[in-house]
């Protein structure tokens, strides 16, 4: 089951929904991962939708490009990473006519770089929805390099920039599409507690 | 009266001191025995004579070595620094409410002449003077946000007005109590505020926020706002963090009446004419506890309220690892005698320390 219950939390988090087929002139989908199945459920209950949809999907290792491909959309795409993948989607965004409804699915890195696109692009952000499948795992700000860290599984973590040990702040900014992370040890250098699961 | 600036620094030698009469002035924030969460406002509009709160823009001993300090942290980090760029007309709006502001309370320190939208400032304590265009941004040297926060003491947010909500959305931010402008740029009033505990919970943001946005032009607000400090450090960044973090396992029992400073933030609020804007100085004031403990009844009322602090807070104001410490030099200074009601030092009301 690639669905997660994310424990009531702090207000800067995003809340994110259930996807669901809405009447459009076109229709663009971007998923990592798991968020492969919330597309195909949407193309379940709605057969014609996909006729007018672009899909643009980062694997990221998941098995899941053959059905997505397999539901015929207008265009399909598979990135080997959402960095690659941005210009493509920018395109997309700026060449989009109104009317477009945007569905965002897979972890929440993703989900908030897409989002910041398609708000960027001038997408109202009633034409955008968001789905959460997948990894748990968050994109981190190092609030001392300002490096980000990709896939944040625990907490604290090593900044993949600056190597400082940092421990996740509850705190998430939008247009950074990231949470905070904040140096640990700075009080007591060398004291860095045990990394522990997010959510465990 | 003529101030006398003091050549100090908040870094490294720390050499900042507070005069008598900063000592004196200092806005102590605890108006009874405890504290908890409040909103807390009131009107902006003068106070008693000498205090921080007579002026619109408080100008102290502290001006031209906060300025100095300031320029450093910019110069370190321009991301301190930042304005989206709806936000230029509230710059101008801001810059226009300083100006008037300083030079009509301070015209031996600061003159603004006007001719149509050709203005001429004089900085005198910094050395400034500046002829440019009103609403050009090509005839100042920085964004004019930027420009005149360079000489104005605190920190500044600058907050856009729409859908019912504050946005903060442009900054100047280098002596915050350990929050980011960079992260938290372009979030709405409870998204910044999301990282505070118990205050949502109490509904305090949801009441601040309902009063914020009725704010009207030439009615300004105000409340104080609380932190603990070691060593006079103005750039308690969350971005340098690593480095001054350290700092706070440096008192000792000899050192905690010099090293530990209350800090203490005026926060006022201004509406802007043009862009309807809200403008949010926080103004940030250091005393150590030696100075704070000249004044009776401080030494006992803070005593009180740092001992029977909830747990929650403390660890979000950062300092529940010295809270002990605290309380063993604090203890010193309090005789269990009454405290008069309010936040002034009533210095020659109140009774002595029972030694």
């Amino acid at each position: 089951m690639s669905k997660f219950q994310f424990p009531e939390s702090i207000k800067s988090r995003p809340v994110y929904g259930t996807l669901e087929p809405r009447p459009g002139k076109a229709h663009l989908f971007v998923a990592d991962a798991e968020g492969a199945e919330a597309i195909i459920e949407v193309a379940a209950r709605d057969a014609g939708l996909m006729a007018k949809a672009h899909i643009i999907y980062i694997p990221k290792g998941a098995d899941f490009a053959d059905k997505l491909h397999a539901l015929n959309p207008a265009q399909f795409y598979e990135g080997p990473t959402y960095a690659a993948s941005v210009q493509r989607l920018r395109h997309v965004l700026e060449n989009a006519h109104q009317g477009l409804q945007v569905y965002l699915t897979g972890t929440e890195g993703l989900m908030g770089q897409a989002q910041n696109e398609a708000m960027q692009a001038g997408i109202p952000h009633t034409a955008i929805q968001t789905e959460h499948r997948g990894s748990v795992a968050r994109r981190m700000q190092c609030v001392h390099c300002k490096g980000i860290t990709e896939d944040v599984m625990t907490d604290p973590f090593v900044c993949s920039h600056c190597g400082l040990n940092l421990f996740v702040r509850d705190h998430y900014s939008r247009r950074l599409a990231a949470y905070q992370g904040v140096c640990i040890d700075a009080e007591d250098p060398g004291n860095v507690p045990e990394p522990v699961e997010l959510y465990k | 009266m003529t101030i006398q600036f003091n050549d100090e620094t908040f870094r490294d030698d720390y050499s900042f001191r507070n005069s008598d009469w900063a000592i004196k002035r200092f806005p102590f924030p605890f108006h009874e025995d405890s504290y908890m969460y409040a909103v807390n406002m009131e009107q902006h509009r003068g106070g008693p004579e000498g205090s921080v709160y007579e002026k619109r823009f408080d100008v102290d001993e502290h001006y031209v070595s906060e300025m100095r300090d300031r320029a450093m942290v910019l110069a370190d980090d321009p991301l301190r620094c930042q304005s989206l760029p709806h936000m230029t007309l509230a710059g101008w709006d801001l810059l226009e409410l300083i100006m008037v502001s300083k030079s009509e309370d301070y015209p031996d320190l600061f003159e603004l002449h006007r001719d149509g939208n050709q203005w001429r400032w004089i900085n005198k304590p910094l050395g400034i003077d500046d002829s440019f265009t009103f609403l050009d941004e090509t005839t100042l040297p920085y964004g004019p946000m930027e420009y005149i926060t360079r000489q104005t003491q605190g920190d500044f947010c600058v907050l856009d007005q729409r859908d019912d909500m504050l946005w903060m959305d442009a900054g100047m931010v280098t002596t915050q109590a350990d929050w980011s402008l960079d992260f938290d740029i372009g979030m709405n009033f409870f998204e910044w505020h999301a990282p505070v505990p118990l205050a949502h919970e109490k509904g305090i943001f949801v009441r601040a926020l309902k009063f914020l946005l009725n704010i009207q032009q030439g009615a300004p607000a105000r409340r104080l706002n609380w932190t603990m400090t070691v060593n006079p450090l103005l750039d308690t960044s969350p971005e340098n963090y690593h480095k001054w973090g350290i700092q706070k396992t440096t008192l000792t029992p000899e050192n905690i009446g010099s090293k530990q400073h209350l800090r203490v933030e005026l926060q006022t609020f201004f509406r802007l004419p043009r862009s309807n804007a809200l403008v949010f100085p926080i103004r940030c004031y250091l005393c150590s506890f030696q100075d704070l403990m000249t004044m009776p009844k401080w030494g006992r009322r803070l005593h009180r309220v740092v001992r029977d602090l909830p747990e929650e807070l403390a660890t979000y104001k950062g300092f529940i690892d010295n809270r002990p410490m605290m309380l063993d030099y604090l203890s010193q200074f309090d005789d269990g005698q009454p405290t008069s009601p309010g936040v002034w030092p009533d210095f020659e009301t109140e009774p002595p320390l029972k030694t």
